[in-house]
C-alpha cells in the first residue's frame, strides 16, 4: 500500500530509510508547528473572554435555536428555488445555442456570455434595488440567471464531448436531430455531466448567504442578528464557530457527492463515449474554448 | 445618462478600488495557491493534510461567510486593520484555494518522464519541483487560472456591498443621491466587464506566449 | 484521511446542534425597556380613510406591515429570541397604528435596511416606515414623509477612554465610522475633509468596530448613538454637541397623501395626549435625556 501511494506520484523517489527519517521529522515538525498555531489560537480565544458564559448563553434559548433553524431553512429554500430553475434556464440555454437557426444561437451565446462575466452580486442588487424586487425573488433571480448560464456551457460540453461516431451513426440510422438529441446524446452526455452539474449547485448553495447582504434572512442574517446584539455581549466568535460548520458541512457533503458520483461514473461503462472535465466554479476564460 | 459624468470621480474611484482589490487579492491567492500546491504533493504526509485541509475548508466556505469572519473576527484579536486589508485577506485566501487546484491538476499534465528525468538527475524534490514541473505545469495552467483571476474580480463585489471602497459600494451614495438608478448600475456593469475583459485579455496574451495544451 | 476526519466533524456539529435543539424558554436576558413598563395605545374605533390606499389595504388585511431597523438598541431593534420590535421608533408606529384604527399588537414589522427605504415604500413592500428616517427635499421626491416626530442631530460617539475627541472638529486623521451612502456619512464628507471615513452597511457594525479600536468614532444622529451607549454605558459616551438637525419622519408611499396627513393629525395628538413622551420615557428615556419638546408637525402640502 505504502509503496503504491509513493509510486503514484513521480516528484520524488521512495525515500530511503534516511530520507525517511528526515521526512519523519519535518512531518514531526510541521505537526508540532499547527498545534502550536492552534494552541496560540485557543489562547487568544480564551484571552478575550470568547468562551464567557454571556457570550454563549443566548444558544440555550429555543428562540435562537428557531432563528437559526429558521436561517438555515430560509438558505435552503432559496438553495432548492435556484437550484430547480437554474437547471431549467440552463437546459433551454443549452438548446438555444445548439439550435440550427442563426439567430437564436446567437442569442443564446450573447446571454450567456453577458451572465458569465457580470459578478452575480451585481446582478442580484440590480434586480433588488433597480427592478425592485422582494430579496428571496432577488436572490433566486440573480442565482439563476449566472448559474443558469454556466450551466448552459456545461450541457453544451458535455453534448459536444460525446464521441462523435455516435452522432453520425445516429444520423446515419435516419434519426432526426432531435431524436439524436434526447435518444443518442443527452442520456449519455447527462451521466457524464453530472459530476459537473452538482459541482456547480455547491456553487449556487455558497452564493446563496450573498442573500445576507440585501437582507434576505436566511442563515448568515441569524448569526448577525445573535453576533450584533449588546445584550449578549457582541458573541461574534461563538456565532462564526457554531454557524460556519453547518455552512462548510452542507457544502462538503454536495462536493463529496460530486465526486462519489464521479468515480462512480468514471467505471459506468454508459458513459465511455463522453469525456468531461469537471466544472471549476467561475467562469472559463472567453475565446479559449 | 448623466450619472457618469456627474459622478466621474466616484465611479473612477469604485474603479480604481476594485482594480486594487483585485490585483492584491489576486498576488495573495498566486502565491498562497502554489504553496499550497507544492504542499499537497510534497512526501511529507502533514504537509499534504494541512494543504489538503486548506483547500477543502476554504473551497466549501461561502465567501460571504468568510468576509463577515476576517472582517469581524481578527478584530477580536487585537488586528486594526482597514478594510480593505481585511477584504484582501479574505478574497487572497479564498481564492488560493481554487488556484491550488488549477495548479495541482497541472502538474499532473506533466509526463511523469520529466519528473523521472530530474530525480534521476540527482534533483531533489524541492528542485524537481521549481526547476522542473512548475515552469512546465504554469503553461498548461494559464486558462483555469485566468478563469479563477477573473472570478476574483467578480467576488470583489462582496467587499462593496460591506463597505463603498469597490466599484459596486458606488450605488449607494448615488442612490441616496437620487441618480436613475438602472443607469447607476448600467456604469457599474460596464466597469466589471472592463475590468473581466482585462484579465481575459492579459492571460490571452500569456497563453499565445507561454501556453501549452497537453 | 482527512476528508473522513472532516466528515466526522461535520457530522458532529451537525448533531450537537440537534442535541441543543432542546432548550430553555423565552428570551435571554435584555438590557433594554421591558414591554411591561411600555404604554397602552388607545386604539380609535369607527376610523376610515376611504381615500388612502394604503390604508384600505392594511384595513383588509387586518394590520398594517411596518418598516423598521432591527439593530438600534432603545430605537428599532429586533430580539433574535423572539422576533418582537422594541424601542422610540416602534412606539410611534404602534401609536398611530392605534389611531389608525388598526391593532398596534397585530403589526407586522419587517426590517428594511437604509439604502432600500424607498424602494421598499415604492414597492408596497411596506405600508409605512418608521426607522431614523431624516426628511430631506430629495427624499420627498421620491417618498411623502409624515411628522417630524423626532428632532435628533449629528453627534459622536467614542470609547469611554477617548480623551482627543469632543467635537466634530477634532475629527483630522481620525478614523470615524458610518453607513455607506448615509446623510451623516455624506455631511463628515463634505464638512470635515480630514476624518479618514469608514463606511460599512449597517451602525452595529461600526460600534463592533468602535469597541475593537478598528475606528475612533461612530457618528451619526444622536438617538442612534444614545441608544447604544445606554447599553454599555462603561465602554461608550456621546461627545460634543449635535452638529445638525435631522427631522425624523414617518415614511409613506408618495402619492398617499390621505395617509400622510392621517399621520400627521395622530402624531399631533399623540404629542399633546402625553403619549410621546410615555414613549419617549419608556425607550429613549431610560438613557438618561429627559424628553425634548416634540418639534412641530411639517404639513407641506401635496405635490
Amino acid at each position: 500500500m505504502k509503496a503504491l501511494r509513493h509510486d503514484a506520484t513521480a516528484l520524488y523517489d521512495i525515500p530511503g530509510p534516511k530520507t525517511e527519517r528526515r521526512h519523519k521529522m519535518y512531518g514531526a515538525v510541521s505537526t508540532l508547528l499547527v498545534l502550536a498555531l492552534v494552541g496560540w489560537v485557543l489562547y487568544l480565544l480564551f484571552d478575550t473572554d470568547q468562551f464567557t458564559y454571556t457570550k454563549w448563553m443566548p444558544f440555550e434559548y429555543t428562540g435562537i435555536q428557531e432563528l437559526l433553524l429558521r436561517g438555515l431553512g430560509n438558505t435552503l429554500k432559496a438553495f432548492a428555488m435556484a437550484a430547480v430553475l437554474s437547471l431549467v434556464l440552463g437546459t433551454l440555454l443549452a438548446v438555444g445555442r445548439l439550435s440550427d437557426h442563426k439567430p437564436v444561437r446567437w442569442i443564446a451565446t450573447l446571454f450567456v456570455e453577458f451572465f458569465r462575466a457580470m459578478p452575480v452580486l451585481v446582478m442580484i442588487f440590480f434586480i433588488y434595488v433597480a427592478l425592485k424586487m422582494e430579496p428571496l425573488a432577488a436572490l433566486v433571480a440573480g442565482l439563476t440567471l449566472y448559474n443558469g448560464s454556466v450551466l448552459a456551457e456545461v450541457f453544451r460540453s458535455g453534448i459536444n464531448s460525446v464521441e462523435r461516431g455516435q452522432r453520425e451513426a445516429a444520423f446515419a440510422l435516419g434519426m432526426r436531430k432531435t431524436q439524436v438529441m434526447t435518444h443518442v446524446l443527452v442520456p449519455q452526455a447527462v451521466r457524464a455531466m453530472l459530476p459537473a452539474i452538482i459541482s456547480q449547485l455547491v456553487v449556487a448553495l455558497k452564493d446563496t448567504s450573498l442573500g445576507y447582504l440585501i437582507t434576505y434572512e436566511e442563515f448568515l442574517h441569524a448569526g448577525k442578528l445573535i453576533a450584533s446584539n449588546l445584550d449578549y455581549d457582541l458573541p461574534f466568535i461563538p456565532v462564526v464557530m457554531v454557524i460556519s460548520p453547518i455552512y462548510i458541512g452542507m457544502c462538503m457533503v454536495l462536493s463529496w457527492f460530486a465526486q462519489w458520483v464521479a468515480k462512480r461514473q468514471r467505471r459506468n461503462p454508459k458513459t465511455e463515449a463522453a469525456d468531461v472535465a469537471p466544472a471549476e466554479p467561475g467562469t472559463l476564460l472567453p475565446g479559449t474554448q | 445618462m448623466n450619472v457618469l459624468t456627474d459622478n466621474l470621480s466616484l465611479y473612477w474611484k469604485g474603479f480604481l478600488g476594485t482594480v486594487e482589490l483585485t490585483f492584491f487579492a489576486s498576488i495573495l491567492a498566486l502565491v498562497l495557491g502554489f504553496l499550497m500546491a507544492s504542499f499537497r504533493v510534497a512526501p511529507v504526509g502533514s504537509f499534504r493534510a494541512f494543504g489538503t485541509a486548506w483547500v477543502t475548508v476554504l473551497r466549501n466556505t461561502p465567501l460571504t461567510l468568510l468576509f463577515f469572519a476576517v472582517l469581524l473576527g481578527l478584530p477580536r484579536f487585537g488586528l486594526v486593520l482597514p478594510f480593505t486589508v481585511f477584504a484582501i485577506l479574505a478574497l487572497g485566501c479564498y481564492t488560493s484555494a481554487f488556484i491550488c487546484e488549477a495548479v495541482r491538476s497541472g502538474i499532473n499534465t506533466v509526463p511523469r518522464g520529466q519528473g523521472e528525468a530530474a530525480r534521476s538527475l540527482g534533483m531533489t524534490f524541492g528542485q524537481t519541483l521549481t526547476h522542473v514541473i512548475l515552469p512546465q505545469a504554469f503553461r498548461s495552467v494559464i486558462p483555469p487560472i485566468g478563469s479563477t483571476l477573473i472570478a476574483l474580480a467578480k467576488n470583489s463585489a462582496i467587499a462593496g456591498a460591506f463597505s463603498v471602497v469597490e466599484l459596486l459600494g458606488t450605488y449607494k451614495t448615488l442612490s441616496e443621491l437620487g441618480y436613475n438608478i438602472i443607469w447607476t448600475f448600467v456604469w457599474i456593469a460596464i466597469g466589471y466587464l472592463i475590468i473581466t475583459l482585462a484579465i481575459s485579455a492579459l492571460f490571452n496574451f500569456l497563453e499565445k506566449r507561454w501556453g501549452f495544451a497537453r | 484521511m482527512i476528508a473522513k476526519s472532516l466528515r466526522l466533524l461535520a457530522a458532529l456539529a451537525v448533531t450537537a446542534l440537534a442535541a441543543t435543539a432542546c432548550g430553555k424558554e423565552g428570551t435571554p436576558p435584555v438590557k433594554g425597556p421591558s414591554a411591561a413598563e411600555l404604554p397602552q395605545y388607545k386604539i380609535a374605533q369607527g376610523f376610515s380613510l376611504p381615500d388612502s390606499p394604503t390604508w384600505k389595504k392594511a384595513e383588509k388585511r387586518g394590520h398594517f406591515i411596518v418598516g423598521a431597523k432591527e439593530d438600534q438598541p432603545y430605537l428599532g431593534e429586533k430580539n433574535p429570541a423572539d422576533g418582537t420590535y422594541s424601542g422610540f421608533d416602534i412606539e410611534i408606529a404602534k401609536m398611530v397604528s392605534a389611531s389608525l384604527g388598526l391593532d398596534p399588537k397585530k403589526i407586522a414589522f419587517k426590517t428594511i435596511a437604509s439604502a432600500n427605504r424607498e424602494t421598499a415604500l415604492q414597492n408596497g413592500q411596506i405600508d409605512y416606515y418608521v426607522g431614523t428616517y431624516t426628511i430631506n427635499d430629495l427624499r420627498k421626491k421620491i417618498v411623502g414623509f409624515a411628522g417630524p416626530y423626532y428632532m435628533a442631530g449629528q453627534s459622536l460617539l467614542v470609547r469611554t477612554d477617548e480623551e482627543d475627541i469632543k467635537g466634530p472638529d477634532d475629527l483630522a486623521g481620525k478614523r470615524v465610522c458610518s453607513a455607506a451612502g448615509s446623510t451623516p456619512y455624506q455631511r463628515i464628507k463634505a464638512d470635515y475633509p480630514k476624518a479618514e471615513l469608514v463606511a460599512y452597511d449597517t451602525y452595529s457594525i461600526c460600534v463592533d468596530n468602535l469597541l475593537t479600536y478598528q475606528v475612533d468614532a461612530v457618528t451619526t444622529d444622536d438617538a442612534i448613538l444614545l441608544g447604544y451607549a445606554a447599553k454599555v454605558p462603561e465602554e461608550m459616551k456621546l461627545v460634543g454637541k449635535p452638529f445638525s438637525e435631522e427631522p425624523y419622519g414617518i415614511g409613506v408611499p408618495k402619492k398617499d397623501n390621505a395617509l400622510r396627513f392621517a399621520l400627521n393629525d395622530a402624531l399631533e395628538a399623540r404629542q399633546r395626549d402625553g403619549d410621546w413622551k410615555k414613549a419617549y420615557d419608556a425607550t429613549l428615556g431610560l438613557s438618561g435625556e429627559p424628553a425634548p419638546k416634540p418639534p412641530a408637525i411639517d404639513r407641506y402640502p401635496a405635490n
